[in-house]
């Protein structure tokens, strides 16, 4: 167990910089996931924690201990790799006990060892084998094995799960959680994929080119993103956004066609925003109610349990998540409502996150 | 979806390959068959056809000592030289893969003395190496006589080994390299993260995942120490001094364009072939199937 501290960390490959100045703390014991989209810099942040990138800025620190200049083996930290890396021409057994070896632990007892980890990943009859006759998942497990069995201070994971099929990544999903939960060692696990990333994490850091887009639990970011980045990037289907100005008696929508009655609270008329509001949040009602929305339905998607309709509001493409029987046609129209409560406003320029607009009135009339 | 050319006409397909098949029957098949001819049979001093013996020159070739030392010649050539070009090969490729700065250029310049014929770079090897004027004449200087390739035929047998292998570490290494290159990086990774330093990553990691390479420049650098001597050998010590350096394959031309003893350089080629096929084949079959992981 141990507390990862990262202090104003850049990352330059030659002229580029494409990690621009991180700050994070990692709580002992925590299970942090660092979402974002591929090639915001969230392998890199990793790898420098794990000491396999040199560190350009900044300091981490792991329980105290500036590691800028430690190698990988002296900061306590065990990886997944994302293809699993494991030595092929070495046995199952052989690819964990590995870093035993290297440590000089006696035979007997590394046998020992291995065969505990074994047992808890339920890898005992593949010990024999060459990675290249197992299956992937087994493969998987292999590798956590690898980690595990150095009881580390330190558990990396780079996108362990995304070479799985889809119900063995959620099975091993909770696996990961399970192992979590007994070693109770500090993780941080990188993904891109935001329901892997919602159900492991303790704290969820959502990452954008190369910068921290925001901190918070699962929770806290699904109710309140603090950026119109981390708004539509998190939810499926993408939350719904649509460009506004601020006016005298609210906003004005969508270019002017539609308007809706939110006290403007300070914001200079004239002002651009963005307002989201996620399709879950989007209630179909009776023709005609007020403060409702007038829409043409584009498609209908079929969830099973549910279904995702996408309409066109006068231009701009917009979706509603329903699990009333409902199935409109393509081209009819439908009437959309939801509560002030759930939208959110982001600044156009900056897309920060703007709650001036909260404070009073509950529904656009 | 595959793309093939086809013919609509086999003779069409027979007439591309008619240049290759008359390259390799002209210049492979039938000198071979004539030097079987020829190791068979013994001329007759004064013209008037050969005469058929059967194994007789194989016979007298065995029981010559003098053979006998050609093959233990060879042998210690092909060891040395094939140890100490692929040696080096592999630590320099071993750095190299490290992605030391400026390691473009010795990918470049080592592939160079490869592209060099084995005569002229045995010419510049002799200047070198020369005793009285080369670079170590310097240690004649200080202990006078010690190194002479020209007296000694341990000098003589070091000269050739150094010049062989100066041409085959450029070849092992381009493949050396690529080998190194073809294992994942998140694999010496992983091994970093498991505590093993660059030394132990090397011999745990690296050099067991290269070992089907090794095998293989194994095969070509004893094949070629084999072949390619010769023209090294002709320009440095013309196989002495005192047969120190007659190695099998420029005995061979030794005894047949110089001796005039046609049938028993005939019957000495014929050995080497098969040595060099019968190597071939076991390093092939009996040891390919250790170093197989995939
Ligand atoms: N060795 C490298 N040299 C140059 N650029 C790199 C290198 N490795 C990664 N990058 C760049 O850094 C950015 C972040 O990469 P990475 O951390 O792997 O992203 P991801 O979030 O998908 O894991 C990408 O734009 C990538 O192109
Ligand atoms: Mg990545």
């Amino acid at each position: 167990m141990a507390s990862i501290t990262i202090r104003g960390v850049r990352k330059n490959y030659g002229k580029t910089q494409v990690v621009h100045g991180v700050d994070l703390d990692f709580a002992s014991g925590e299970f942090v996931v660092i979402l974002g989209p591929s090639g915001c810099g969230k392998s890199t942040l990793l790898r420098m924690i794990a000491g396999l990138e040199e560190i350009s800025d900044g300091t981490i620190a792991i329980d105290g201990t500036v590691v800028n200049q430690l190698e990988p083996r002296e900061r306590g930290c065990a990886m997944v790799f994302q293809n699993y890396a494991l030595y092929p021409h070495m046995s199952v057994a052989q690819n964990i006990g590995y870093s035993l070896k290297v440590a000089g632990v006696p035979a007997a007892e590394r046998t020992q060892r291995i065969q505990a980890v074994a047992r808890t990943l339920e890898l005992e009859h593949l010990l024999d084998r060459k990675p290249m006759a197992l299956s992937g998942g087994q493969r998987q497990r292999v590798a956590m094995g690898r980690a595990m069995i150095r009881e580390p201070k330190v558990f990396l994971f780079d996108e362990p799960l995304s070479n799985l099929d889809a119900k063995l990544r959620v099975q091993m999903r909770s696996e990961i959680r399970k192992l979590h939960r007994r070693l109770n060692a500090t993780s941080v696990f990188v993904t891109h994929d935001q329901v892997e990333a919602m159900t492991l994490a303790d704290r969820l850091v959502v990452m954008n080119g190369g910068r921290v887009e925001q901190v918070g639990t699962p929770g806290e970011i699904y109710t309140r993103p603090a950026s119109r980045f981390v708004a539509t990037f998190v939810g499926a289907p993408a939350m719904n956004m649509l460009e506004g100005t601020v006016e005298l008696d609210g906003l004005s929508l969508l270019g002017g066609s539609r308007r809706l009655a939110v006290p403007r609270a300070g914001l200079p008329v004239g002002t651009k925003v963005a307002m989201g509001v996620r399709p879950e949040a989007v209630r179909l009602v009776a023709p005609g109610t007020s403060g409702a929305l007038d829409a043409t339905v584009d498609l209908v998607e079929e969830l099973g349990a549910g279904r995702v309709i996408y309409v066109d509001l006068d231009g701009s493409p917009f979706s509603v998540m329903t699990s009333e029987a409902i199935h409109p046609e393509p081209g009819s129209t439908v009437w959309l409502k939801f509560s002030a409560d759930d939208m959110h406003f982001y600044a156009s320029e900056t897309g920060g996150r703007l709650d001036v607009f909260k404070a009073s009135v509950p529904e656009p009339a | 979806m595959e793309k093939r050319v086809t013919f609509s006409k086999w003779t069409i397909g027979i007439l591309f390959a008619v240049p290759q098949l008359i390259l390799i029957f002209t210049f492979f098949y039938w000198p071979a068959g004539q030097a079987v001819y020829w190791s068979l049979t013994l001329q007759q001093p004064w013209g008037g056809g050969n005469i058929w013996v059967g194994l007789d020159n194989f016979r007298s070739i065995l029981a010559n000592p003098d053979y006998w030392r050609s093959v233990s010649a060879s042998l210690v050539f092909a060891g040395i030289s094939t140890g100490l070009a692929m040696f080096i090969a592999l630590v320099l490729a071993a750095l190299t893969d490290r992605q030391l700065a400026g390691s473009w250029l010795y990918r470049v310049v080592l592939i160079w003395p490869y592209g060099i014929a084995a005569p002229a770079l045995a010419l510049a090897f002799r200047f070198i190496l020369a005793p009285e004027a080369g670079f170590l004449s310097v240690v004649n200087q200080m202990w006078p006589g010690i190194w002479d390739p020209g007296l000694d035929g341990t000098d003589a047998m070091a000269s050739i080994i150094v010049a062989f292998s100066w041409k085959y570490v450029g070849y092992n290494f381009i493949f050396f390299l690529a080998a190194f290159q073809a294992i994942p990086r998140s694999l010496i990774e992983a091994a970093a993260m498991d505590g093993s330093g660059v030394i132990r990553r090397f011999w745990d990691i690296q050099f067991p995942l290269i070992t089907p390479t090794i095998f293989f420049l194994l095969v070509i650098n004893i094949t070629e120490s084999f072949q390619d001597s010769f023209g090294i050998v002709d320009i440095m010590t013309s196989g002495g001094p005192a047969n120190a350096t007659n190695l099998m394959v420029y005995k061979i031309y030794s005894d047949g364009f110089k001796g005039l003893d046609y049938s028993g350089a005939a019957a000495q080629s014929i050995i080497l072939m098969l040595l060099i096929i019968l190597l071939t084949i076991f390093q092939f079959r009996f040891l390919e199937r250790r170093v197989h992981y995939r």
